[in-house]
């Protein structure tokens, strides 16, 4: 369902305008949504600033420095810093992405910063992915066969090996997925651009004998087609896949079977 | 909003909805891909009138004479100049489309000139129609 309107504990406003660290030549101002389970408060936008001749290049670096120096109750995932865990996604300057690779000098300032779009907020960036992991093994992301397992491995062509890159790199940090429209409103039933984007790596597997079972199970009005081309997942894509495009591979697939 | 630390609902009921299309930003290809929609809606009420048109046209007279009148008053060509964008503009939308479902045109610099490229084509046929029908 099309809900353009927040619901009434999810508008945010205004919040504390943190003091500017003393000293520091170099100010980067944060806005940063933040959310408390505990206090019963609606959400609210607080302000931090960043000495940036104390603090790395990254996004990533300036939430760490805010945690660290300002305000340590600042609640965010993070790990690998590097863009291959896809921990620390959310939403900077409008766009989602990685905080980890997304230089602070690349983005708009006051850099603005919020969770993941349109997902239930644990505390603070902190997303509630259940659901998104739940949708990704629904589509039983692993290799099915039904031949007998050959004496070592199951074998493939380099060039059928190559038909899976744009694909095997999905890290699951949800940018793409929460970015899209389609998904905000019909989350529920539709898949969204990272388990089809993962759904299309198994189907053109060469090693894999689901497809048939594969597809009956995406033949549906919601699980596959409610993309409608926006795009926002191919321009999320930290990795820069494109599951818009995947998408449009399995709906060709669709047709192809029946042909 | 103090009761909610005694509220009865779960944690999972009381956690708020990320902020979402208040805060992304827009592209082409989405702002297209709305149009487009907002557009086909618009082609409804745009084909009702245009069934007025031609069943008054058919039954002749003083209705004929009257709905012409209105669609030659200024309102009137504001609504059919709009009807026609939103016409040309659904064209061009279903064109993209027809692209984009042949799984091509998907990278970045292709799908940003396909979004931009239909909205100019329909401004272009748009203008083109207007002249022809001023011109004829």
């Amino acid at each position: 369902m099309v809900e353009l309107a927040l619901p009434k504990n999810s508008v945010y406003g205004p919040g504390k305008v943190w003091p500017a660290p003393a000293d520091a030549k170099f100010l980067t101002e944060f806005r940063i949504y933040r959310w408390n389970p505990d206090d019963g408060l609606n959400p609210q936008i607080d302000t931090y600033f960043v000495d940036r001749d104390d603090c790395g290049p990254m996004v990533l670096d300036a939430l760490l420095y805010i945690k660290n120096k300002i305000d340590p109750t600042l609640t965010l995932r993070r790990s690998c810093r590097e863009g291959i865990c896809g921990s620390c996604a959310m939403n900077i300057d409008g766009q989602n992405t990685l905080a980890c690779t997304k230089a602070i000098d690349d983005v708009k300032w006051p850099v603005k910063i919020f969770p993941l779009p349109h997902m239930p907020v644990v505390k603070d960036l902190v997303p509630d992915l259940t659901h998104f992991y739940a949708q990704h093994a629904s589509i039983e992301p692993w290799l099915k066969t039904e031949t007998p397992a050959p004496e070592k491995e199951w074998l493939q062509s380099p060039e059928d090996r190559a038909k899976l890159d744009g694909l095997y790199e999905c890290i699951l940090c949800a940018c793409c997925s929460t970015s899209c429209p389609s998904y905000w409103w019909n989350g529920d039933r539709y898949l969204g651009p990272s388990a089809l984007l993962q759904a299309y790596r198994w189907l053109i597997d060469s090693r894999d004998e689901g497809t048939g079972e594969r597809l009956d199970d995406l033949e549906d009005p919601f699980r596959l087609y409610r993309c409608h081309t926006i795009m926002n997942c191919a321009r999320a894509c930290p990795k820069a896949l494109n599951p818009a495009k995947a998408i449009a591979q399995i709906k060709n697939l669709m047709i192809a079977r029946q042909a | 909003m103090a009761e909610a630390k005694t509220s009865p609902l779960p944690i999972e009921q009381r956690r708020p909805l990320s902020p979402h299309v208040q805060i992304y930003r827009w592209s082409a290809t989405m702002a297209m891909s709305i149009l487009h929609r907002v557009t086909g809606v618009a082609l409804y009420a745009g084909t009702l009138l245009l069934t007025v048109y031609l069943f008054t046209a058919a039954s002749g007279g003083v209705a004929f004479a009257q709905v012409s009148s209105f669609f030659g008053s200024p309102l009137g060509l504001a609504i059919l100049f709009g009807y026609t964008f939103a016409l040309m503009l659904h064209v061009c939308g279903g064109l993209r489309h027809a692209v984009w479902e042949a799984a091509r045109g998907f990278d970045p610099v292709s799908r940003n000139l396909l979004a931009w490229g239909s909205l100019i084509g329909a401004v272009v046929l748009t203008a083109l129609a207007w002249a022809g029908a001023y011109l004829l």
